[in-house]
């Protein structure tokens, strides 16, 4: 009987260790199939993936995925949103519990080498910052010395602080947390001099949990690149290709004019761009294995990429960030996506 | 048909049975089968781990433990042993693991003397000792330990003065937002050398007391305890001490721009882990030491006091050396959740062994290997934790036969 059980067992190994992986190449039928996009997003950072009382979410990592699905499920409704933490988030992707991951999350080597992952494209070139009080009277990151600083763990934040701190030997102590409230929590109670995260996550906390948003400034100096994109898992290139071109699309419709008033009437031009974004003249979704209205469809939900910046981040928005490196490529930031065509 | 002598009874010991490799024999039966389930098992948990690997490999996922030898790349906020952000991974995790200890260590020895002093004060003769002990377990026990924590911590920066504004003792003790800073001697070879003479003194302390007790047990002639073994390891503290060069260099805490400079501190978090695990801790242990003590009969209790015992020497000669034997089990129970539960202590920015690999699970990606140290050193811990416990139960157990 032994034996028997040995053998049957081996045979059992042996097949599962040539069984495929469940989600490879399959990501999109599933998406297809379910009829809905689940998006992994943040927990709650204003501007980028928060949810309001109603439990409606906005934000330009939500905007992104409301483009997505617009494209792949003519429908940016369909969306079934997904609270992360920035530990979880990885996990997330990984196990195939979330399709794509929009949760300002740094492209770096590591990540796009190491887990399994792809990164689509950038939506927001951000950099790490610091949050001080103005009580602390510090104009400038480099005078930090010997500072208590708080930050949240499982981000890209903690390495960059330590580079800093030894490029400028200021010794700073790093206090890390686990969940976001309670680092937060720590800085506005005093137990630390300084904050640090994203610059763009500063502006969000500052406007969102602090008290007196004017008693606290952010410091000029960005330690860091933080490119903040969405990603997706590996094994699935038509589902990575569509993933791009959205991104890519939104871009290129802001640099030809094309927003969500106008997109309907733009069907109409007579600029050969134009009427292949808007699938007039050669049909560009049928390559990606969509309709020739996809980017028609995107633009219509969410606008294009300018429109989402303003709507979420910009200047008539709370958290007021300027364009800067967000600005198109011929306007003098770095957006520059590759032509549709 | 002649009648046949009766075989001749044999002796209490008879000739040793061979072992019988059938399936008739219950003993071989047993090894079989006991075989069998330890081949499953191993089965099982290979089947498990290749199937992982398998996975993780077929999605372009890395795995190893090659990454302990990289470089860390970032700081830890307070550490026992030199480190910074160039040592390796591994040397990351060991500061984690001195971090869980050190709140470990200390959170058993407190939650002990407070629980047990709680415990004692259910029997008190007092009502409002009595009902305050009981208000106590009955508040501790029952809030979740991660909301008493996060209390603590609130507690601690919300109410504390920021550094510039420290409040002092005698200009030696600071009492701020950065915890509470006490000067330490500066650490040289006479420093080094006085504790070594402490720790020979210890051991001196513990040959007195054997030989104490047994001249007491053998004359019946009282020698003190206590004050004299003390004596011995201040002696030899004090030896050492004069003997490395009498060093007297102290460190003196200081608020200097964003930091406290000089002294010894204990954070924030460390004070809001600490006391948090305590009280809690306290409160269950309150509870085992009751039981242990109910548990002892109450014809004891009536013969210590007609040999003329006041309730306190009752209480700790005759009472609680009869109650560890119950006391014991429950509280390496209680032991052990207490070091387990010192991995909540993430949630308020304590750098424990959990905050470590976090931070080393996002930046290298391997979270099983992660997430397999941390059960490994936790698993380390609560084993020796319970070991040296069990040894202490055996060593209790015998005094009563």
């Amino acid at each position: 009987m032994k034996p028997m059980l040995k053998l049957s067992l081996s045979a059992a190994l042996v097949a599962a260790a040539f069984a495929a992986p469940a989600f490879a190449g399959k990501t999109l039928d599933a998406i297809k199939q379910r009829g809905q996009l689940v998006c992994g997003v943040n927990t709650g950072l204003a501007g980028f993936s928060q949810a309001d009382s109603q439990g409606k979410w906005t934000g330009l990592d939500v905007d992104y995925c409301r483009a997505l699905a617009a494209a792949i499920l003519n429908d940016g409704e369909k969306v079934k949103y997904v609270p992360l933490t920035a530990q979880q988030r990885f996990t997330a992707l990984q196990s195939g519990e979330i399709d794509v991951l929009s949760r300002n999350t740094t492209w770096t080597l590591t990540r796009d080498a190491s887990l399994g992952l792809h990164f689509v494209g950038v939506t927001y070139y951000d950099g790490q910052g610091f949050m001080v009080p103005v009580k602390a009277k510090v104009k400038s990151a480099k005078q930090l010395k010997g500072a208590t600083v708080c930050v949240q763990s499982g981000t890209t934040t903690e390495k960059n602080l330590t580079d800093f701190s030894r490029t400028n030997k200021l010794d700073m102590k790093p206090i890390v947390f686990e969940k976001q409230e309670a680092a937060t929590g720590a800085y506005f109670s005093g137990r630390c001099i300084a904050f640090t995260t994203d610059a763009s996550g500063l502006a969000s906390i500052r406007n969102k949990d602090a008290k007196d948003p004017k008693e606290h400034i952010i410091l000029p100096e960005l330690i860091s690149k933080e490119p903040l994109g969405p990603a997706i898992r590996r094994g699935d290139d038509e589902f990575f290709a569509i993933a791009k071109w959205v991104l890519y699309g939104l871009i290129e419709a802001e640099e030809y004019g094309v927003t969500q008033a106008n997109v309907d009437q733009m069907k109409t031009s007579q600029d050969p761009v134009v009427m292949r974004i808007t699938g007039s003249s050669e049909d560009m979704g049928k390559l990606l294995g969509l309709d020739k209205e996809w980017l028609v469809r995107v633009v219509k939900t969410t606008g294009n990429y300018g429109e989402m910046f303003a709507r979420n981040v910009g200047e008539k928005t709370p958290l007021n960030l300027p364009r800067g490196a967000n600005n198109l490529w011929n306007k003098g930031g770095i957006q520059y996506a590759p032509p549709v065509r | 048909m002649s009648a046949e002598p009766l075989p001749t009874p044999r002796g209490p010991s008879p000739a040793p049975r061979r072992r019988q490799w059938s399936f008739r024999s219950e003993a071989f039966r047993g090894l079989l089968f006991q075989l069998f389930a330890v081949v499953l098992v191993g089965c099982g948990i290979w089947y498990l781990a290749h199937n992982t690997l398998a996975n993780m490999a077929a999605r372009g996922i890395q795995s190893g433990f090659d990454f302990l030898a990289q470089p860390a790349g970032f700081d830890i906020g307070e550490t026992v042993i030199p480190y910074d952000a160039l040592h390796p991974y591994w040397r990351a995790f060991l500061v984690g693991v001195m971090n869980t200890l050190r709140v470990a260590l200390v959170g058993i020895v407190l939650a002990t003397i407070l629980g047990t002093l709680v415990g004692i004060g259910r029997f008190s003769r007092n009502a409002i000792v009595r009902g305050l002990c009981y208000a106590y377990v009955e508040f501790f026990r029952n809030i979740p330990v991660l909301i008493q924590l996060l209390m603590w911590y609130l507690f601690f920066t919300d109410w504390l003065p920021p550094i510039f504004e420290a409040f002092n003792v005698g200009g030696l003790f600071l009492l701020s937002k950065a915890g509470f800073s006490f000067p330490v001697p500066v650490w040289s070879f006479g420093v080094a050398l006085a504790l070594v003479g402490g720790l020979i003194g210890l051991l001196a302390a513990w040959l007195y007391r054997r030989w104490a007790l047994r001249k007491f047990e053998a004359t019946g002639r009282v020698r003190s305890l206590f004050w004299v073994p003390l004596a011995i390891v201040a002696a030899g503290m004090v030896l050492g001490w004069l003997v490395g060069g009498a060093p007297t260099a102290w460190s003196i805490p200081r608020a200097e721009g964003f930091s406290m400079e000089g002294g010894a501190s204990a954070t924030p978090e460390f004070l809001g882990v600490l006391l948090g695990l305590v009280f809690y801790t306290a409160g269950f242990i309150a509870e085992v030491v009751r039981a242990g003590i109910a548990s002892v009969a109450g014809g004891q209790v009536e013969a210590a006091g007609s040999l003329g015992l006041t309730r306190g020497m009752a209480m700790r000669l005759v009472i609680l050396p009869q109650a560890l034997r119950v006391i014991i089990p429950p509280l390496t129970s209680q032991y052990l959740n207490l070091t387990k539960n010192s991995s909540l202590a993430v949630a308020i920015g304590y750098p424990d062994v959990v905050s470590i690999a976090n931070t080393s699970l996002n930046q290298t990606g391997r979270a099983v290997e992660a997430i397999s140290i941390i059960m490994a050193v936790y698993l380390v811990i609560s084993l020796s934790t319970s070991a040296f416990m069990n040894w202490y139960n055996k060593r209790a157990a015998i005094k009563e036969r």
